[in-house]
């Protein structure tokens, strides 16, 4: 009994924590947002490169908290997430082929990789569920190269193109050349973590599903059905996948089954860097994340475009050395 | 009396890969030589994730390195090709010694991701420096050799790494990699000190990834290029890992030969076709073995050894 009171406090307290970083990592949000508005008064190009960054960092966002999803609900990391983003991405492109416009396309994906996600969950995630992460992964791991050669033998492994959403003109602030396709893609990014973040904060369903993330025994003796709002949490993490697919589209100009291969890399940057457990961690890093690269390989010559990769890996593996809560997380206690 | 069992199984296998050069054509003898080829890298793998529980996704990274390492030496020193297979080994024990001490904090998931992340980066390494790693055309070694050379080399040293992975996991250090895997704060108590057993078995396997890269390498006309140790190379050594299961010759031989002969056999399906078959067999079969066949091959002889027993 006296444990159970005890990891119920400890659990708001970690709530608390949440909402609310700790001193150095909001000195850390802040300074770097401060750094970021003085850079862009000085200079065009480092404006230029800090609007692409965020643009990019919109995508990393969208996915690492398609991860973060999952992570939360299951404590596995689904290495399929963005191969289903591409594969997502791709039924987005059939659809426009069979003549519908892009948004009417857009939104018919959402749905399709809702079902996707969930259906995926309920045949081959829970029953290895309960077995190891060990096992867990693997099964991931086994569908991102499934999908990536069921996408390659459907579609073939050339470019596609696809219209682009937000035409090609550009804004012009105080001479920088902001194209619109940037801001789309931030704007529907931002548009779709708000929608979650309301479903989880205002409906049942979103408080069901925070339930059996939290503490899925107590969830189950008051009625809610763990398994499934683990599998619809799956679907959504899913439906965010696509929005990452299908805004890294136009930003690479053409799709590829590897469309979604370092995108994927980026996003666990992101994820690790706000703290697994924490979505406005995810949006937070994913920006983070993608600022830092665009403005890294802008001005850093030793760090070229070929070591966009290797600098995430090190971000990924610096913040797991010194942080591995991330800048949101919380510490994890085990119990032995 | 009690080993008589596995001794005979041994000799079965060493005398069928002795006599197989003798019968084969040589394409065949090459497809078999690609099967010891990763016969070592699953071994190395399966010392990593069976015996200790520590995740790595990304052990075609440490092939890559051990297969640069030959490539290199070759072509700037014209070094013995097997002292390069040794010098590869030496190296990759001491990069997963190093890689291996971030894992001494990450577990699970986190040591997926860290391990997933290298793979995805070193490919890049030789792009950034061309000069000295080729580039995209990658480098190549200073001569090359026959598919007998490979074949040979390969089963002698998946034997050799067979009986020191033997030797390693029988005694003391088997047991404390196990413990390693069964519970963390038990094999601490038990007085198994974390930190060296976890580095030291990343290590090892580690290690057996670098002699299988070089062998890798020489078995592609000694060229060693970025493009053939992508990602999926990694993903493909896991699951033959997981196919595998765990602590038996057969299973690690069936996993290898899942992997090593795969992109042959697949290319012959007749619907899927020849560039993709593979992929999608690949994942297929990893899902559905994962799902039936929840402790590899080597649990299902274990199951079967135990239908016959009762």
């Amino acid at each position: 009994m006296a444990s159970a009171q005890g990891s119920a406090v400890a659990g708001f307290r970690a709530r608390g924590a949440e909402l609310a970083p700790a001193g150095a990592v909001a000195v850390f949000l802040v300074g770097g947002a401060i750094f970021l508005l003085v850079g862009c008064l000085q200079s065009t190009t480092f404006a230029r490169l800090t609007v692409e960054g965020l643009a990019s960092g919109a995508v990393f966002s969208s996915l690492a908290l398609a991860l973060v999803l999952v992570y939360r609900a299951s404590h596995i990391v689904n290495f399929a997430q963005g191969e289903l983003a591409m594969l997502t991405t791709y039924v987005a492109y059939q659809l426009i082929q069979w003549g519908l416009s892009y948004w009417e396309a857009f939104f018919a994906t959402l749905a399709i990789a809702f079902v996707l996600g969930t259906v995926l969950q309920v045949a081959l995630i829970r029953p290895v569920l309960h077995r190891s992460v060990i096992a867990t992964v693997i099964v991931t791991v086994g569908l991102f190269i499934l999908i990536d050669g069921v996408v390659n033998w459907i579609w073939g492994g050339d470019f596609k193109f696809m219209p682009s959403p937000f035409g090609t003109a550009s804004f012009d602030v105080g001479g920088v050349v902001i194209p619109h396709l940037y801001v789309g893609m931030v704007a529907v990014v931002l548009a779709c973590v708000a929608l979650v973040w309301a479903l989880f904060r205002f409906t049942k369903l979103g408080l069901g599903m925070r339930a059996a993330a939290l503490r899925p025994a107590a969830a189950a003796l008051v009625g809610v059905r763990v398994d499934r709002m683990l599998a619809v949490g799956w679907g959504l993490a899913a439906v965010l996948g696509a929005v990452a697919g299908l805004m890294a589209e136009p930003s690479q100009l053409f799709l590829s089954p590897t469309l979604m291969q370092s995108i994927l890399v980026y996003a666990f940057a992101a994820a690790v860097l706000g703290g697994l457990e924490s979505p406005a961690g995810a949006v937070v890093g994913g920006l983070t994340i993608g600022v830092s690269l665009s403005l890294v390989v802008g001005y850093v010559p030793a760090i070229s475009s070929e070591l966009q990769l290797p600098f995430a890996f090190a971000v990924l593996l610096i913040v797991l050395l010194i942080k591995p809560s991330g800048l949101f997380g919380r510490r994890e206690v085990r119990r032995v | 009396m009690r080993h008589l069992p596995a001794l005979a199984s041994l000799l079965v296998v060493a005398g069928v890969l002795v006599a197989l050069p003798f019968i084969l054509s040589d394409y065949h003898v090459s497809l078999v030589a690609q099967v010891g080829i990763f016969f070592i890298a699953v071994l190395g793998l399966n010392i990593l994730t069976g015996y200790t529980g520590q995740i790595s996704i990304g052990h075609g990274a440490f092939m890559a390195i051990g297969g640069y390492t030959t490539a290199v030496l070759s072509r700037d020193h014209h070094t013995n090709l097997v002292v390069t297979m040794l010098v590869a080994f030496a190296i990759c024990f001491v990069v997963g010694l190093i890689v291996g001490l971030p894992a001494l904090r990450l577990s699970g998931v986190y040591l997926a991701l860290v391990t997933f992340a290298l793979a995805v980066s070193i490919p890049q390494i030789p792009l950034q420096y061309s000069t000295f790693l080729g580039g995209s055309g990658g480098v190549q070694t200073s001569k090359t050799v026959s598919n007998l050379w490979i074949y040979a080399a390969a089963w002698t040293a998946s034997a050799i790494l067979f009986v020191l992975a033997w030797l390693i996991l029988r005694g003391r250090t088997g047991r404390a990699f196990r413990a390693v895997r069964d519970s963390e704060i038990a094999a601490v108590a038990s007085g198994v000190e974390l930190p060296v057993y976890k580095t030291l078995a990343f290590g090892i396997s580690a290690a057996y990834a670098g002699v299988a890269g070089s062998l890798f390498v020489l078995a592609t006309n000694g060229f060693a290029q970025p493009s053939e140790f992508d990602v999926f190379l990694s993903l493909e050594l896991l699951i033959g890992a997981a196919i595998a299961g765990l602590g038996s010759l057969w299973g690690i031989l069936v996993g290898a030969a899942f992997v090593g002969l795969l992109p042959q056999v697949s290319s012959s399906v007749p619907v899927i076709g020849v560039e993709h078959g593979r992929d999608v067999v690949f994942g297929a079969a990893v899902v559905l073995v994962m799902l039936l066949l929840p402790d590899g091959f080597a649990g299902l002889l274990a199951r079967l050894r135990a239908l016959r027993n009762a």
